[in-house]
């Protein structure tokens, strides 16, 4: 989907949102590129849903561990924005 | 707490790779794997497209056609696992008195093949929210609550005291042997077949473990791709099958002249209270199970000679049981032969516990330590001795056989010889 | 032998969120039963049900258990903590983590959400099923959101029926205590009003089709023609007696004194059924007498031919007219596995209140012999309690309950 080139941290705010819900007490719109998905309140069973999400919207193929050792919403971000990369370069 | 005692005196199987309990054992003692790619559907769409698949033929064990159409598979393979155990047991279900006998099953999914077949149907292959009733088949409730499957072998047996369906994940296998053990050791019940059945191999059953990336990808090497506790591991296989138990008081059994498999000795389970699906890697509530249950049979962990582990092929369950193991055992465990079958016939979810169950009995009877196949390189962190590759001859007089499930279910069960030691 | 007692109760009812609301509307005879909303049922022969009424599960439960859990759990979630709130367990109380387990009984699942997840397999393709189908609709589900959410770790169990499983669920879990746990949490809670789990329960043909609520659901009644499902149930906190007492627990419901389950003969035989086995083997293990017994719960299929033969297993047991019988039911529907444990919680409030609570719209057939209290509630010095349940294929289960003394 070329018009989605990239994934922006609103993007995947919306997304955690749907994907696993947010927890009373965790400020999802806040600064949270650098936070750890744990402190979030988000395990790794959290992040399989929201890559399943990406993937399906984005129609890209993420590897499998790509998203579950990501342990920032920085690092999501950049390893999900590489695979958009690869495939413009293809 | 335990009062009377209580002993398998008949075992019947219906598992990946052969018919019957002879051929189950033969598998199991010669090492060879029950995995290949799936046949039951089209699995091409799908991210794991193998599993160990049952080749079953109901009607050829004399279910009618009747029956094959109301039950679900995993209900066919528990009543006819079911008739092998009473027919093993020698004992004379005619004679016996109903209301003394009992029936627990335990199954993770139900009859999840059969109503998703159902489910297509009525939903027009999911077009439909408001799917079309008119065209259920009479028999859906008895999917939709599979307490059927127990009353199914009541009715094969002739119970008529207390009949359940026990569904605790992939513990199942496990807690319903033992909550069958409670109801004759109570009093309750005088006999119980009990065992554990599933049938999980169908499409949302394959997504639902990819969308987790539970199962294997190797889908290129299907014979190979159960592998417990190897460093290449990743993830586990899919399996179906059944073990069905005659469960009676030993001094019922002695008296009759009957056939001990094994007492079942101990037993406790415990919940990690952490995740659904996650487990820590401490292991620390499956050595609280493994302790418990080690002290009710009155086994020291050095007695035991074998060790029958969940041994699933996933990353974080292998490392788990390995804590868990040299938490509740000590320096025994690095003695101690432990082995996963699940790397030849694959992860039958809830019925995986009471296959583990027979298998541990016919250690017991053979004298002989089934392996874990395809286990050439260890992972470091799993440092046990799990008889890789080759079954091992071995005295076997005390064994443990451990489960985890989602949910956070742990459970364990210690099987002793009677007579082999000084009763407790 | 350890004595159990319930010292917490969860309620999640179709005429009632919380143990009070349930009970004043029990008691006002007013009933949860009406047109379904969840889906719309106008397709279908049967259209009304007994929905819990205002639940907003995102006012009780973090936001992070919402996409993974089905309705009836969130359900579940809530009544058990009620039910461990009141009974003062709520951070544990003084007990270990392994003193503490969860049983619970089941029916179906979380059906709702697996319905969704079909139909994202079936309609769009495998990479659009959730990641937590693998466990939010199956049948463990309860129990083990329910020990994570509460810490519990003990020895833990899911017993799969439908209304006969909520008995057999407090059984087991008052096995669990006399082997050595101080605390389960159990019940049932259920519920599976969505259309896929409607087409599973018109299968039977045993749903009523009547389109009003007050003459839908009769049992006992010679218009008995089917019962009318619900949602919900309840969670009861059981705890070893001699614990409670030392740590004065705020509550005493009463005590579990005695249980029995049986299967019914092979259908086509023409022998009795079960049911009456199944009172007798409770009342035993209670040490008591037919006369013993103050009131029963009855099972109430709402269909004449299993009506008359609970009747007369009651007939058997008691004599006829024997006993005051009631069906609080009535007003709830029949609500699988979470209906015997809600049933359960009326027999133990009855106890403490002194109340019969009613039968609604019922008349009474004659021919059947039973004392039924129906209409207001009866006043009447209540000791002991006798709840029934029989399950779709012939299961059933009895359990007695005595008030703390």
């Amino acid at each position: 989907m070329g018009d989605h080139e990239e994934l922006t941290l609103p993007d995947l705010r919306r997304i955690l949102r749907e994907a696993a819900g947010v927890n009373e007490g965790t400020d999802l719109d806040g600064e949270i590129l650098d936070l750890d998905f744990e402190d979030l309140g988000y395990d790794s069973l959290a992040l399989l849903e929201t890559g399943a999400r990406i993937e399906r919207e984005y129609g890209v193929r993420l590897e499998d561990d790509a998203i579950t050792s990501a342990r920032t919403p920085r690092a999501l971000l950049t390893v999900v924005n590489l695979t958009f990369t690869d495939i413009d370069a293809a | 707490m335990i009062g009377r005692r209580v002993v398998i005196t008949g075992i019947g199987v219906q598992a990946p790779g052969g018919d019957g309990v002879k051929e189950f054992w033969s598998l199991l003692s010669e090492g060879r794997t029950a995995t290949r790619p799936i046949s039951l559907f089209d699995a091409s769409p799908f991210r794991s497209r193998v599993a160990a698949e049952v080749d079953f033929d109901a009607e050829a064990h004399g279910l009618t056609p009747r029956e094959i159409r109301r039950m679900d598979r995993a209900t066919r393979l528990a009543v006819v696992a079911a008739r092998e155990a009473v027919a093993d047991s020698g004992l004379d279900f005619a004679g016996l008195d109903p209301a003394r006998t009992g029936v627990a099953v335990g199954s993770a999914v139900g009859c999840t093949m059969g109503l998703e077949e159902e489910y297509r149907v009525v939903s027009d292959d999911g077009r439909d929210w408001l799917v079309d009733h008119s065209y259920a088949v009479p028999h859906l409730y008895r999917h939709f609550v599979p307490s059927s499957m127990a009353a199914e072998v009541a009715w094969q047996v002739g119970a008529e005291g207390p009949v359940s369906v026990i569904s605790t994940g992939c513990t199942s296998g496990l807690d319903s042997v033992g909550y069958a053990r409670e109801l004759i050791a109570e009093g309750s019940a005088d006999v119980l077949v009990a065992g554990a059945t599933d049938a999980p191999i169908s499409p949302i059953t394959v997504a639902c473990f990819d969308a987790i990336k539970a199962t294997t990808p190797r889908n290129d090497d299907a014979a190979h791709a159960s592998r417990p506790f190897d460093n290449t591991r990743n993830g586990f296989v899919l399996g179906e099958g059944s073990a069905m138990f005659v469960l009676e008081e030993l001094e019922s059994a002695r008296r009759r002249g009957a056939t001990v498999y094994a007492e079942l000795a101990g037993f406790a389970s415990r919940c990690n209270a952490f995740h659904m699906t996650g487990l820590r890697p401490d292991g620390r509530e499956m050595a609280e199970a493994i302790g418990a249950a080690l002290a009710e049979a009155r086994v020291d962990p050095g007695d035991l000679d074998y060790v029958n582990a969940h041994g699933s092929g996933t990353r974080q369950n292998d490392r788990h049981e390995t804590a868990a193991f040299k938490r509740s055992l000590g320096e025994h465990a690095r003695r101690v032969p432990v082995s996963s079958i699940k790397s030849m016939i694959g992860h039958s979810l809830g019925a995986i516990g009471s296959l583990e169950i027979a298998a541990c009995a016919l250690a017991m009877r053979h004298d002989v330590i089934p392996p874990t196949a395809n286990l050439h390189e260890p992972d470091p962190e799993c440092d046990l001795d799990y008889v890789p590759l080759t079954a091992r001859e071995r005295r076997t007089d005390t064994v443990l056989t451990v489960g985890s499930g989602f949910g956070g279910f742990q459970s364990a069960m210690v099987l002793t010889r009677p007579g082999a030691r000084a009763a407790a | 032998m350890t004595r159990i007692w319930v010292t917490g109760l969860g309620v999640t009812a179709p005429n009632g969120l919380g143990t009070d609301d349930y009970w004043a509307a029990t008691l006002a005879g007013r009933s949860g039963l009406g047109r379904i909303t969840r889906f719309d049922p106008a397709r279908y022969p049967a259209q009304l049900a007994g929905e819990v009424p205002g639940f907003d599960a995102r006012r009780h439960l973090p936001g992070r258990l919402i996409p993974q859990t089905d309705h009836m759990t969130r359900l579940a979630l809530v009544a058990a903590d009620w039910a461990l709130a009141e009974a003062g367990l709520a951070g544990g109380g003084p007990y270990g983590e392994y003193e503490m387990g969860v049983v619970t009984a089941a029916s179906s699942g979380g059906f709702e959400f697996g319905q969704r997840e079909l139909q994202n397999l079936w309609s769009k393709g495998g990479r659009h099923v959730s990641a937590y189908q693998s466990f939010a609709w199956f049948y463990a589900v309860n129990t083990g959101q329910i020990s994570i959410r509460n810490g519990m770790r003990g020895p833990s169990g899911v017993v799969v029926a439908d209304q006969a499983g909520g008995l057999d669920a407090l059984a087991q879990a008052r096995r669990q205590i006399r082997r050595g746990a101080r605390v389960i949490v159990s019940g049932g809670v259920d519920g599976s009003l969505c259309p896929w789990g409607w087409a599973a329960q018109l299968s039977t043909g045993a749903l009523s089709t009547g389109d009003d609520p007050a003459t839908a659901y009769l049992p006992f009644d010679r218009r008995a023609a089917g019962y009318v499902p619900g949602e919900g149930g309840a969670v009861l906190v059981l705890e070893d007696a001699e614990s409670a007492a030392r740590r004065d627990a705020p509550v005493r419901y009463g005590e579990v004194a005695g249980y029995g389950a049986t299967f019914d003969p092979p259908p086509g035989s023409g022998r009795e059924p079960g049911l009456r086995r199944a009172i007798e083997i409770a009342l035993a293990d209670a040490g008591t007498a037919a006369a013993g017994i103050d009131v029963v719960f009855a099972d109430a299929a709402g269909l004449a031919g299993p009506d008359r033969a609970e009747a007369a297993a009651l007939a058997a047991v008691f004599g006829p007219g024997g006993v005051p019988v009631t069906v609080p039911k009535t007003m709830t529907g029949r609500l699988y596995s979470g209906g015997a444990p809600l049933d359960v919680a009326a027999a133990l409030l009855a106890l403490r209140d002194g109340l019969i609570p009613p039968t609604v719209n019922v008349v009474p057939d004659p021919a059947l012999g039973l004392d039924l209290v129906t209409g207001v509630p009866r006043p009447a010095p209540l000791k002991t309690a006798l709840v029934l349940a029989r399950g779709h294929g012939g299961f059933n289960s009895a359990l007695v309950v005595r008030a703390a003394g």
